[in-house]
């Protein structure tokens, strides 16, 4: 099947052609939300980072927020600042300019009230919506896709059927030059040394390790056991013991390629293939990561079932439980539980995923990008200082 | 009634994982790849979770995908139900 995008000014391909609007700070949220108001098509990418942050975290918080401008699917953002936060609009909206997109950025201190942001704003928004209406679909190669991984609600099926069958369907991808992540660290904790064994050189097999044992430091810093914090009880109800045996599972998304990097969270890679990046196993914060680091689709395997969306990026729900299959019907988008009864074999299913994924880039809505939600929680490493 | 089946994934497993729940006594057809053999329940054990496919000694390596997924904390026989009450992390000893 030949696949489609929107071709932006620096190269890269959208498969969606969204207009945001981007807080450099959650205190300009209420702005945001208001101005979505005047236009419901826009993206508003809400979150509650931005102030009182320092060092790494705020290094991180200013990685994922100009990485989400930056995203493909966006063809144009809106950065809405207050004026005093420690990561200024006009800085973000400068950074996300080096893709030569449509930004603008709007301060609201520099304003006489909510009153005067407003028109100004929207005169802005309305520019973009304009230009992205006259915006086509070109023809376009698999290498310019790059597809996030996250498995949420895991439970038997998952391990032994959506999550290979997930990553039969990266492995497609990659071979044909495209590139897939996949993250959630708590979930490598078990499994690292199989990962390992895949890296393309000791410094990524290195930072690997580096990553699940600050991820284990992280937890016991904070009084709590890796188990108890990442083995949910609707994973023991559905079968999973350990958090060796959730991660040997989780892993098998990723498929059977040389892992060419371990990124830091919400870090875009700089090459093609396979990444791991380091990122939590919580569902908003991991979707969020993928979105910073130009994921245009994202592929979520999931056994007891998960409703999540993204704002971003359509996201595609696959699952070998029959039972969810049957009872959120209205949510999944890929029924591998034909692998489980036998039915079909593991190859075949994989490959309906590839098949799903490329129709999902040409433009075929998915369930929970129909029913139009999805947020953006970016990972906050630090207690708030402020 | 179709015999309950369960799934070997690695030839060094020691355990199978359930896809139908079943009551004590039931024989359970192991399925891995094309092969399969029959293993005699002795618990009740419920959809998803796993059996053991041979005696696991207290303190031994629980192994599923080809590794180890946790060490038992009690002697398991043969057809026993392996859950969070015989099996325990190794990061629980390890942190």
């Amino acid at each position: 099947m030949k696949i489609s995008g929107y071709l932006r000014p620096d190269g890269s391909i959208g498969f969606r052609n969204h207009i945001a609007i981007l807080p450099s700070v959650g205190c300009a949220n209420d702005v945001v939300v208001r101005l979505g108001r005047m236009y419901p098509d826009v993206r508003l990418l809400s979150h509650r980072q931005g102030c009182s942050q320092v060092g790494p975290d705020n290094d991180q918080t200013t990685r994922a927020l100009v990485g989400l401008g930056k995203n493909p699917n966006i063809a144009g953002v809106l950065v809405v600042g207050l004026g005093c936060e420690t990561i200024p609009a006009e800085y973000l909206a400068q950074e996300i300019s080096k893709t030569k997109k449509m930004v603008d950025y709007l301060v609201f201190n520099d304003e006489e009230g909510l009153m005067a942001a407003l028109p100004k704003g929207a005169k802005m928004l309305d520019r973009m919506l304009h230009e992205t209406s006259k915006m086509k679909r070109v023809p376009c190669e698999l290498e310019q896709l790059t597809v996030g991984l996250k498995c949420g609600l895991s439970d038997t099926t998952s391990g032994i059927a959506s999550n290979p069958a997930t990553g039969i369907a990266a492995d497609r991808v990659i071979e044909s030059g495209g590139t897939v992540i996949f993250g959630e660290t708590p979930e490598l904790i078990g499994a690292e040394s199989i990962m390992a064994k895949r890296a393309a050189s000791r410094e990524i097999e290195e930072k690997l390790y580096r990553v699940a044992d600050e991820c284990k430091e992280r937890v016991k810093t904070s009084g709590g056991d890796i188990q108890a914090a990442n083995v949910a009880p609707g994973n023991i109800e559905g079968g999973i013991t350990t958090i060796e045996e959730k991660s040997l599972g989780s892993i098998k998304k990723g498929g059977g390629t040389t892992l060419q990097g371990v990124l830091d969270y919400g870090e875009i890679p700089g090459d093609k293939g396979l990444f791991f990046m380091d990122s939590p196993g919580r569902t908003p914060e991991a979707l969020t990561g993928f979105n910073a680091a130009g994921a245009q689709v994202l592929i979520f395997p999931t056994g007891g079932g998960s409703p999540a969306g993204s704002l971003i990026s359509p996201v595609i729900k696959v699952t070998a439980n029959s039972k969810t299959a049957q009872r959120l019907r209205g949510h999944i988008d890929v029924d591998v539980s034909t692998v489980i009864s036998g039915e079909e074999q593991l190859v075949k299913a994989g490959d309906r995923i590839f098949q799903k994924l490329l129709q999902v880039a040409n433009g075929e809505q998915t369930k929970s990008e129909t029913l139009g939600y999805g947020s953006i929680s970016i990972w906050n490493i630090s207690p708030l200082c402020g | 009634m179709d015999v309950p089946k369960a799934i070997m994934i690695e030839q060094k497993d020691n355990v199978a994982t359930l896809l139908s729940g079943i009551e004590e006594g039931s024989q359970v057809q192991i399925e891995i790849g094309e092969r399969n053999f029959t293993v005699q329940a002795i618990d009740q054990i419920p959809y998803g979770h796993k059996i053991a496919l041979k005696d696991i000694i207290k303190g031994e390596e629980v192994i599923k995908y080809g590794e180890v997924i946790g060490r038992s904390t009690d002697h398991i026989k043969e057809g026993s139900h392996v859950h969070i009450h015989n099996i325990k992390s190794l990061s629980l000893g390890n942190l």
